[in-house]
Formats: C-alpha cells, sequence, structure tokens
C-alpha cells in the first residue's frame, strides 16, 4: 500500500478524496473518512482563524510513517492523509484522514488511530488568532493520553 | 557543521537557525549547552525547556542522541496539529 500524502495550503474536496478511494477496487468493502475543521471557538475566546506552520520535509515523512504504521496494524487497502498549512480561517477544512479497507472495523480503528498519531507525532504547530491577539496553542495532554492507550 | 534549525515558538524567540561547529561524539545535549554558552541565557532557557523536542535528520530523537557531520537538528514545541 502506498499512501497518498498531501500537505497544502490550498482547500480538498472531501466528495473527490471518497471517491478516489471508492475507485480502488472490488476489495473495498468500508470507507472511513475525517475532516478536522477550525473552531470558531476556543474556550471563551472567539477565534478568527489559524495560522499553521510545520516542518518541510519531516512532515511529509511523519505522515507516511503514521499510514504505514496502520496498514501494518490492520488490512487497510488504501489511505490518504491530506493536512492544510498556513493561514485559515475560523470553519475552514484543517485536516482529511481517509481509509479503506475489507471491513469497517478496520477502517474505523486505523482512522482514529492515524488521527491520534497525526496529533502528537506530525511536525505542525497552531497559532491561534483571536479577539486578543495571537498565541501559539499548546499541546493537550488528552492528545498524548489518546496516542498512549495505542501503545498497550 | 551541524544545521540547527527553530519552528514555531521556539523560531520567533531564537531565529530560523544557526549553525555550529562538529567534534567527534557531539550528543544533542552537548550541542545545546554550546549554543547556549556561545549565544547567552535566552538561547539556555528557551533550549533547555524540558517540553521542546528535537530531531536530528527529521527522525525525533533525545538529548543522548549522537552527531554525525553535516545533521540538520530541529528543536520545537510540542506538535499541534490536526
Amino acid at each position: 500500500m502506498e499512501p497518498t500524502i498531501r500537505v497544502q495550503q490550498a482547500d480538498f474536496s472531501v466528495e473527490a478524496e471518497s471517491r478516489i478511494l471508492r475507485a480502488r477496487g472490488g476489495a473495498v468493502g468500508a470507507i472511513v473518512t475525517f475532516v478536522g475543521l477550525v473552531r470558531d471557538l476556543d474556550g471563551a475566546a472567539r477565534v478568527d482563524g489559524l495560522f499553521l506552520e510545520h516542518y518541510p520535509g519531516m512532515t511529509e515523512r511523519s505522515l507516511r510513517e503514521i499510514a504505514t504504521e496502520a496498514a501494518g496494524r490492520w488490512p487497510l487497502c488504501d489511505v490518504t492523509i491530506i493536512h492544510r498549512i498556513g493561514h485559515l480561517r475560523a470553519c475552514e477544512q484543517v485536516v482529511f484522514v481517509g481509509v479503506s479497507s475489507g471491513h469497517r472495523h478496520s477502517a474505523f480503528t486505523a482512522c482514529e488511530f492515524i488521527m491520534d498519531y497525526l496529533k502528537t507525532r506530525a511536525p505542525f504547530w497552531k497559532k491561534s488568532l483571536d479577539e486578543t491577539g495571537e498565541h501559539w496553542v499548546d499541546a493537550k495532554h488528552t492528545d498524548r493520553e489518546a496516542e498512549q492507550r495505542w501503545r498497550s | 557543521m551541524i544545521d540547527v534549525l527553530f519552528f514555531a515558538g521556539l523560531r520567533e524567540t531564537l531565529g530560523d537557525g544557526t549553525a555550529l561547529a562538529w567534534r567527534a561524539g557531539l550528543t544533542v545535549r552537548e550541542l545545546v549547552a554550546a549554543l547556549a554558552q556561545r549565544e547567552g541565557a535566552k538561547w539556555q532557557q528557551a533550549l533547555q525547556d524540558e517540553q521542546v523536542m528535537v530531531a536530528v535528520n527529521q527522525e525525533v530523537r533525545d538529548a543522548d542522541a549522537v552527531l554525525d557531520d553535516g545533521d540538520e537538528v530541529a528543536f520545537f514545541p510540542p506538535v499541534t496539529g490536526g
């Protein structure tokens, strides 16, 4: 399995990406897709948007490793990971993970695994732009815990 | 030479990066100490924050990692993508 990895400023079409995952052939019995959006509220503060910085080269490599790790754990047909960078406004799409598999269980589980690993391993950093100014978003310990449960 | 890169908050505090002469056996920990000594208290404080992550040639490593001449060493805060 050769995963599709894209790191881009441009938006993506969930419909188009799902169609590509479907086109792989008859072995695909299930497709699970996840889309992450920019929230317009962070606690009490209204968020105008985000700036997403990344580490070019390491980012793509890290996402590819995560997809390959997922394919080693579950019988997957295909994986697509798209992550946007640069300035994004509230309610815009940030990240897409699409997984196709013979059966739903591996597709659901692998999609969640990929997001949990992406959150704690892929070198992206969010700067939140809100009514109080701009500030780097702190890493959440709940994301760390979500990643760790896959190790047991 | 070792190429040193910074990202996110560290980049805003310390700049895009710098370079440091390599010597045999140099570890990440020693690299940080050499940079702190050369650049001063601001660098020491920023780089010795225990939250700071380090990647050597684009793979996450720890402070004991031994460096080769020409390695790319990046320092950055915990990641927050997704």
